[in-house]
This record gives structure tokens, sequence and C-alpha cells, in this order.
């Protein structure tokens, strides 16, 4: 292979510039969706264990939609249709005054997809516990949402912390999806280097371990939460 | 106190509770035993509304446990309920296990609240063990936690079911003698348990159940002496032998 190599170009002007505002946008969009995933997906997951049918049809349903569609139709959905069924006042919104459109209607696709992954985690965590929790907190004269707060959400959590951990690192690394609209995050940055210099084994080795030190970061960081919040004398949940 | 009238409960087509109809006076133990799969435990979930049903009506104090309009909580919060597998919050210290629902549901202060806790746990024979998680106590400690966390809500009336069914053999003692006690206290009682020692120290009544249906309600004496069912005959004699 005939492959002139020049690290250096990595750390010019402004290639640097570029892969570190990439790397911002990454982290922030990932932060971002997560917060909205954390959120959706608890409501939806909780309103899967719920005793009311309604209630039941509502969550399965969001999970099944967002669960079965590619997260890339998803996103171009969000970006190129969604807007056009919006009524006029909020169109020009979205298309005209609101800043950031591309970044944000990433978040929101990336965080929609994955409340549905969260949902499913958070659903499985309530169903774990075994069925005299809930009737030991209802019979104390708790009311569902205070089962809920109290005792179902704090056990059924600390159960799928791992899974959860991986459903943050997807949504990182499918972060990388927002160049299709656009966004200038860690992968369109290694690309636009690319396309300047014709060198692409620099900046997408730059972007790879990028990429992994931040997954691996959580990772450790994420076997400390599990530690701290590991239920005294009890491995998983109760008994 | 509790005063259950022709209550009838089906799981789809498989009746569980057949016609049942039990009065429960203030100050009174009743203890109900049967073969498993009687419907003991489920009479007993339906005093506080854990278990709906379809016929009939269960009231407590005049507090109608089936009407619609009812405020289950509420009610549930007066009747406290100690169940076979303990069910104490796992991720929560004894302490806490009995606190938390002193001040969320009943809106005590949190001194209060945790005074109360450790004077209870104290008549319980724990009081080093309240900053301890219930799966570092032995079956027989959680269990007594759990009389702690119901006694601490005040109730008018405590259900048990089968309280000592889940405990080693060495265990069932500590957790009898703070329910004979809670009886010679005049706390009024239903107790669904197979421990006929209990019964014949404190019952004020016995309660045998078959198939769905009460076959015997009878003051202890009574019941111990002639059951006048053959079922309760046979039941007894199979229980007693040893």
């Amino acid at each position: 292979m005939n492959y002139s190599w020049d690290w250096g170009l990595l750390f010019r002007s402004p290639h640097i510039g570029w892969i570190a505002q990439g790397f911002v946008t990454t982290i922030e969009m990932a932060v971002l969706a997560w917060c909205i995933a954390m959120t959706l997906g608890s409501l939806i997951g909780t309103l899967r264990t719920l005793d009311n049918p309604i209630a039941k049809r509502i969550g399965t349903l969001y999970v099944e939609i967002f669960r079965n569609v590619p997260l890339l139709a998803q996103l171009f959905l969000w970006y190129y249709v969604i807007p056009e069924l919006l009524p006029a006042s909020a169109q020009k919104f979205v298309k005209r005054d609101m800043a950031d459109p591309q970044f944000w209607t990433s978040v929101v696709g990336l965080g929609c997809y994955t409340a549905a992954r969260v949902a499913e985690q958070v659903r499985s965590g309530i169903q774990s516990i075994p069925r005299g929790q809930r009737s030991a907190a209802l019979a104390m004269g708790f009311s569902t949402a205070q089962v809920y707060r109290y005792v179902l959400l704090p056990i059924g959590f600390r159960t799928v912390i791992p899974s959860l951990t991986n459903d943050f690192l997807g949504v990182f690394k499918n972060s990388s999806l927002a160049l299709t609209l656009g966004v200038m995050e860690l992968t369109a940055a290694a690309r636009q280097i690319e396309e300047y210099t014709f060198h692409s084994f620099e900046p997408f080795a730059a972007a790879t371990v990028l990429y992994s030190c931040v997954t691996l970061l959580v990772i450790s960081l994420m076997r400390v939460v599990e530690r701290r919040t590991r239920i005294a004398g009890n491995v998983g949940t109760a008994r | 106190m509790i005063e259950v009238t022709g209550v009838s409960k089906w799981y789809q087509q498989f009746q569980v509770l057949k016609d049942c109809s039990l009065t429960i006076k203030s100050g009174e133990v009743i203890v109900i035993c049967g073969p498993s799969g009687s419907g003991k435990s489920t009479l007993i979930k339906c005093m506080n509304g854990l278990e709906p049903f379809q016929q009939g009506e269960i009231k407590v104090g005049d507090v109608s446990v089936g009407a619609k309009g009812t405020d289950l909580p509420k009610l549930r919060s007066r009747i406290g309920m100690v169940f076979q597998n303990f069910e104490l919050f796992p991720h929560m210290t004894v302490r806490k296990n009995i606190t938390l629902p002193q001040v969320k549901i009943l809106g005590r202060s949190k001194d209060e609240s945790d005074a109360r806790t450790i004077k209870l746990l104290e008549r319980m024979g724990l009081p080093s063990q309240a900053d301890k998680f219930p799966a570092q106590l032995s079956g027989g400690q959680q269990q007594r936690v759990a009389i702690a966390r119901a006694l601490a809500m005040d109730p008018v009336a405590m259900l048990f079911d089968e309280p000592t069914s889940a405990l080693d053999p060495e265990m069932i003692n500590e957790v009898l003698d703070v329910m004979v006690a809670l009886a010679q206290d005049g706390m009024t009682m239903a107790v669904v348990t197979h421990e006929m020692g209990f019964a014949r120290r404190v019952a004020n009544r016995v309660v045998f159940m078959d198939q769905g249906s009460i076959v015997e309600d009878a003051p202890k004496e009574a019941f111990f002496g002639t059951p006048r069912s053959e079922r309760a005959q046979l039941f007894l004699s199979k229980i007693l032998q040893h």
C-alpha cells in the first residue's frame, strides 16, 4: 500500500478545530437525547406495567412503532415529513425561526428512538420484581403512584443498570447518523477532513479513538454506579 | 369491625370463594385454617381490597371495601397486613422500611416517625438492627420487622397471611410470641395459619375452609373438642398427628 501517513494534519488548523467541535456536538447530542430517552422511556415503560388496559396499549404502541422503524428512516421522517404536518404557526417556527434545526431534530429523533429501548428495560426491571412487593406496598396504603415512586422503580432501575448502560452507549454511537441531516458531529468532522486532505486513515482513526475513549469511560463509571447502588445482602433484587 | 357477607369470587370460570360470611368483632382473634387451595389467603386479601371479588359485601368499620367510591389506600393504611414472604422493601434499611410509610402515608413528621420506629423495634426485640438491610436479617427477624412496619401505621386490625410458613422451625416461635403478645394487647386479628398451638392459645374462633367455602366457624374450644364437619375432623387428624 502506497500511502503517505501524515498524523500531523490532525493537529493543524482548521482540522483540530473541526474535530474538537464535532466531538463536543456528539457529546451534546448524546446527553440531550439520553435525557429525553430516560424521561420518556421511564414513563412509557411504567405505562406498560400498569393494570389499566388503555395505558398498557399506549405504551405498547409507542414501543412497537419506535423500535421497528430504522433509526435513519426515523431521522428523515422527523426532519423532512413531520414539519409538513404541523399547523402553520408551528411550521413557521420549525422551518424558519428555530436555531440549529438539524441538531435539535437529531436530538429529538435519537431521544424518541432510544426511549423505546429504555421503556423495554424499565418494563422488564419492574416485571422482575416479585408480585408480593406490589401487594405489600399497596397493603401499607401507598397509592399506585407512590408504589412506583418508592418501591418498584428504585428496585427495577437497579436491576437494569447494566442494560441501560448499553442503551446509553447506543445513543452515543447512533448520534453519528445525524451527519445525514448535516450536523457537524464527530463522524462528519472526520469525513470533512478526508474531503479536504484526501487523507482518510488519520481522521477516522482519531474519531475511532475518541468514540472508544468515551465508551470505555462510561462503562467504568457505570461499574462504580452499579456497585454503589447494589442492595446490601442481595446480588440481584429481592430474593 | 370486619364483616364479610356472602362473598363469592371467580377466576374466570373457577370459583375460589363460595358465599363466604364471617364477622370479626373488635379485639377478636380469628384463626383461619384449611388445606391449601381452600381460599383462605384469598379471603383475607379481599378484606383489604388486594383481591377484588364479584359478589357479596365486606365492611371494615362502616366502609364498604368493594364499593366504587371507596378510598382504598386510606382504608388499607388502617389495616395492617403481614405476608408469608415478609415483603420488606429490599433497597431500604429496616429503619426506612418502617419510617417511610408513616411519613408518606400518615404525614407524620420525620422525628416522630423515627421515634415510633425505634420504640417498635425495641418491642420486637430488634433494637440494634435498625440500620441493616432486610437481606442481612434472618427470616424470623425480617418477619418481626414486617410486623413492626404494619403496627407503625396504628392499624385498627391486622391480617396475617401464613406468617410463619416460610420460616425455619427455630424461628417460628419468635414470630408467634410477638403475635401472641399482640393478641393479648387486644389487637383485632385475622390469622391464616396452620399453627394450631397458636390457635389454642389466643384464638377466639377458628374458621375452617375447604374448596372456597367456610365449612366451620366455631369457638376454639368447640373446634378442637368436637369439630362438626367431617372434613375439619380429617384435616385436624392429619395436622395434629405429630
